[in-house]
């Protein structure tokens, strides 16, 4: 099947995945900094300005939720999974 | 009574009516069909109030289309071709009946046009869709589907008491307009109490991932999308610009993510994220402009595709191997490598990728929160985007098709792509989150308000790959955070099914100890007397009234015998003696009185 040999074929290059995502992660924080590409008359506070704002508040949004959630679940949240057989 | 109008509920009521009588060759056809009959009789309305019918001293409307009614009544319709399709293969006719029944309701509380015929096909969802759940046919599963019911039945109440004070508010005005959302009376908190229930907003939304996660594979591809869009529509239409709306719709959103992260069973991952969707177009609600209404509606119409599409995707691997939890699968990609691409499409959807059906309506809402100068909003429901994708968009695809695999043996055997109308399903559910993504009018068209909104500006397209894609950076440096483990969280589903087990706790100890200690001392204070006095009882009947009835009884006994031994059989003779002592005991008499009268 072609689209299984696709995915094998980007699994066996693994790496250049991984560079090529990151390219593409660079990239986008790099356009956001280019007026002539980014209107950022559209923004809705001062702070959007900044260049790679986006990317830093996904990045932090990311990791807020993973720690956060992780610590909530420890607190006693995650429980076994025959809790409410007994 | 106005002229006959066809509602699209009653096509798919009477399709399900006559689904047991369709010859097995026809049945396939009959499933198509119907559905798609009822699509076109709601692609075929015109705008206006029709089907009103007296009943006592009521007026019931069954059919108010307006451009609000009608871009729900569209999705729902179309969602249940594409659930039916789904699910074609299903033998079990029930399955299917209950199905339609379900989107019936749905659609008959969606053109409901008075708070009394909304109630009633509101209870009619609540009451054919416990069976989807039901039917999976797993000790939980039951379990799952009478807490469904309580809970739904709880908030039906509520809605009841809400319609019945609002009738005798208005002096029997029960047309479903918006309430006034300023000066709230206890009616209208009742009637809202009852929406929200449905819209699963917390402190009122465990119900939705302990029953979702529990139904069938093809039941909960239905689930996904009438419910909770009909709160939405409900709330659309009845409490537009409450402000309370907007807090509680952000927090849905994050709860929704938070839990995402905690969770081991795919389906159940989904279903929080139906939460944090559906926390978005509540926001929207609260906001109440037209453009956060038009969000509202957009990404309700989104979701409802986007989100059957997961569950399809999710189902498929639970149907194929008949596991839904990440601690039991992994490396499917090799098995079900188009589910996968379904599944990825899905996922790039919900979390709003450009080019996908999430990134034309989910945008509207975070840009009516900007608009109203309410920043929190904006930030807050893009900070939940970000954990959407995290989860939907990379977790769900991540932990099923690659990531370590867990597959026990049988599972890895059992694995295969599903069906053809499965795949169908998915391909065509697919097809449309990206035409919809693509090309905006379609949607654009169907929303209540006028659009006036450009999703495809340089600024947007660049904030939102920079969120996702670093949000999928973050995902991949913390993946070993995020690998799954065997646990379930507790929600607040916890002091229900804790508080029934309280229940059956003092009903085994507490309450049956007083019953012990009441039968004990009525075993000692009360039954040793009472059989003391029975027994005394027993022994006058016997000696004294036994005694004396059986003494006389004895005592004419004898004297028969004796009179017996009198008795010679002479009939002239006893006759003669008779007389003579009749004349002896006369003349005897007649000397005694006389004597005594001188």
């Amino acid at each position: 099947m072609n689209l299984l040999r696709l995915i094998e074929f980007l699994r066996s290059r693994r790496q250049t995945v991984i560079y090529v995502c990151l390219g593409v992660l660079a990239l986008v924080a790099l356009i956001d900094a280019i007026p002539a590409l980014v209107d950022k008359h559209d923004a809705h506070t001062k702070i959007e300005h900044l260049p790679a704002f986006w990317s830093v508040y996904g990045f932090v949004a990311c990791v807020l939720i993973v720690l956060v959630s992780k610590a909530f679940g420890k607190a006693g949240i995650m429980t076994r999974e025959n809790y409410y057989d007994e | 009574m106005s002229s006959f109008w066809l509602h699209p509920s009653l096509i798919l009521i009477a399709g399900a009516l006559l689904l047991p009588l369709m010859p097995a060759r026809l049945k396939q056809g009959w499933l198509l069909l119907v559905p798609i009959l009822a699509f076109a009789r709601i692609l075929a309305m015109s705008q206006g109030v029709f089907g009103e019918v007296r009943f006592l001293q009521f007026t019931l409307v069954f059919g108010r289309v307006d451009a609000l009614s009608n871009i729900f009544g569209y999705i729902m319709g179309l969602m249940c071709v594409l659930g039916t399709l789904y699910g074609l293969h299903v033998k079990r006719a029930a399955e299917h009946i209950a199905a339609w029944t379900y989107v019936a309701g749905s659609l008959g509380a969606i053109f409901a046009g008075d708070l009394l015929t909304l109630f009633l096909f509101w209870e009619l969802m609540a009451f054919s869709s416990v069976f989807l759940i039901w039917f999976r046919g797993r000790k939980e599963s039951l379990g799952a589907g009478f807490r469904y019911l309580l809970v739904h039945v709880t908030g039906g109440v509520s809605l009841l008491a809400g319609i019945i004070l609002t009738y005798h508010g208005t002096g029997g005005n029960l047309a479903f307009t918006a309430f006034d959302v300023h000066h709230p009376d206890l009616a209208a908190w009742l009637v809202l109490l009852g929406f929200i229930l449905n819209a699963a907003v917390p402190p009122l939304h465990a119900w939705l991932p302990d029953a979702y996660a529990e139904g069938t594979f093809s039941g909960s591809v239905f689930l996904s999308a009438f419910t909770t869009k009909t709160a939405v529509y409900a709330l659309c239409r009845g409490f537009p610009g409450m402000d309370v709306l907007i807090v509680l719709g952000v927090i849905m959103s994050l709860y929704g993510v938070i839990y995402a992260v905690l969770e081991n069973d795919s389906r159940r991952l989904l279903a929080y994220h139906i939460i944090s969707q559906v926390g978005y177009m509540v926001a929207g609600v609260g906001l109440g402009t037209e453009l956060a209404i038009n969000g509202a509606c957009a990404h309700a119409f989104a979701h409802i595709l986007y989100k059957g599409l997961l569950f399809m995707g999710c189902g498929s691997v639970l149907h194929m191997t008949g596991r839904s939890k990440f601690t039991e699968l992994g490396g499917l990609y090799q098995k079900m490598p188009w589910t996968f691409v379904f599944t990825l499409i899905g996922g790039l959807s919900i979390s709003a990728f450009p080019l996908f059906s999430g990134f034309v309506s989910k945008s509207m809402i975070v840009q009516a929160g900007f608009e109203d100068h309410k920043l929190w909003v904006g930030f807050g429901l893009l900070l939940a985007s970000a954990g959407t994708f995290l989860h939907t968009g990379l977790k769900v695809p991540y932990f099923i098709w690659f990531g370590k695999n867990h597959c026990a043996k049988d599972t890895w055997d059992r694995a295969a792509e599903p069906p053809w109308n499965m795949m169908a399903a998915m391909a065509i559910t697919s097809v449309l989150c990206i035409f919809i993504g693509c090309y905006t009018p379609y949607l654009y068209r169907l929303l209540p308000y006028p659009a006036d909104f450009e999703p495809y500006t340089s600024y947007h397209i660049s904030e939102t790959l920079q969120i996702l894609l670093f949000t999928g950076l973050g995902f991949f440096l913390l993946i070993k955070k995020l690998e799954p483990t065997p646990t379930i969280s507790l929600d607040l589903d916890w002091p229900y099914r804790m508080g029934g087990r309280a229940f059956l706790w003092l009903a085994q100890h507490p309450i049956q100890f007083i019953d012990t200690c009441v039968g004990e001392i009525y075993r000692v204070g009360g039954l040793g007397p009472l059989m003391r006095s029975s027994r005394l009882s027993g022994v006058f009947d016997n000696r004294v009234i036994d005694g004396a009835i059986d003494g006389f009884a004895s005592s004419i006994r004898t004297l028969g015998h004796r009179l017996r031994s009198a008795q010679r059989g002479a009939l002239q003779e006893n006759l003669t003696l008779a007389f003579a002592v009749g004349a002896v005991l006369l003349l005897a008499f007649v000397l005694v009185f006389n004597a005594f009268a001188r």
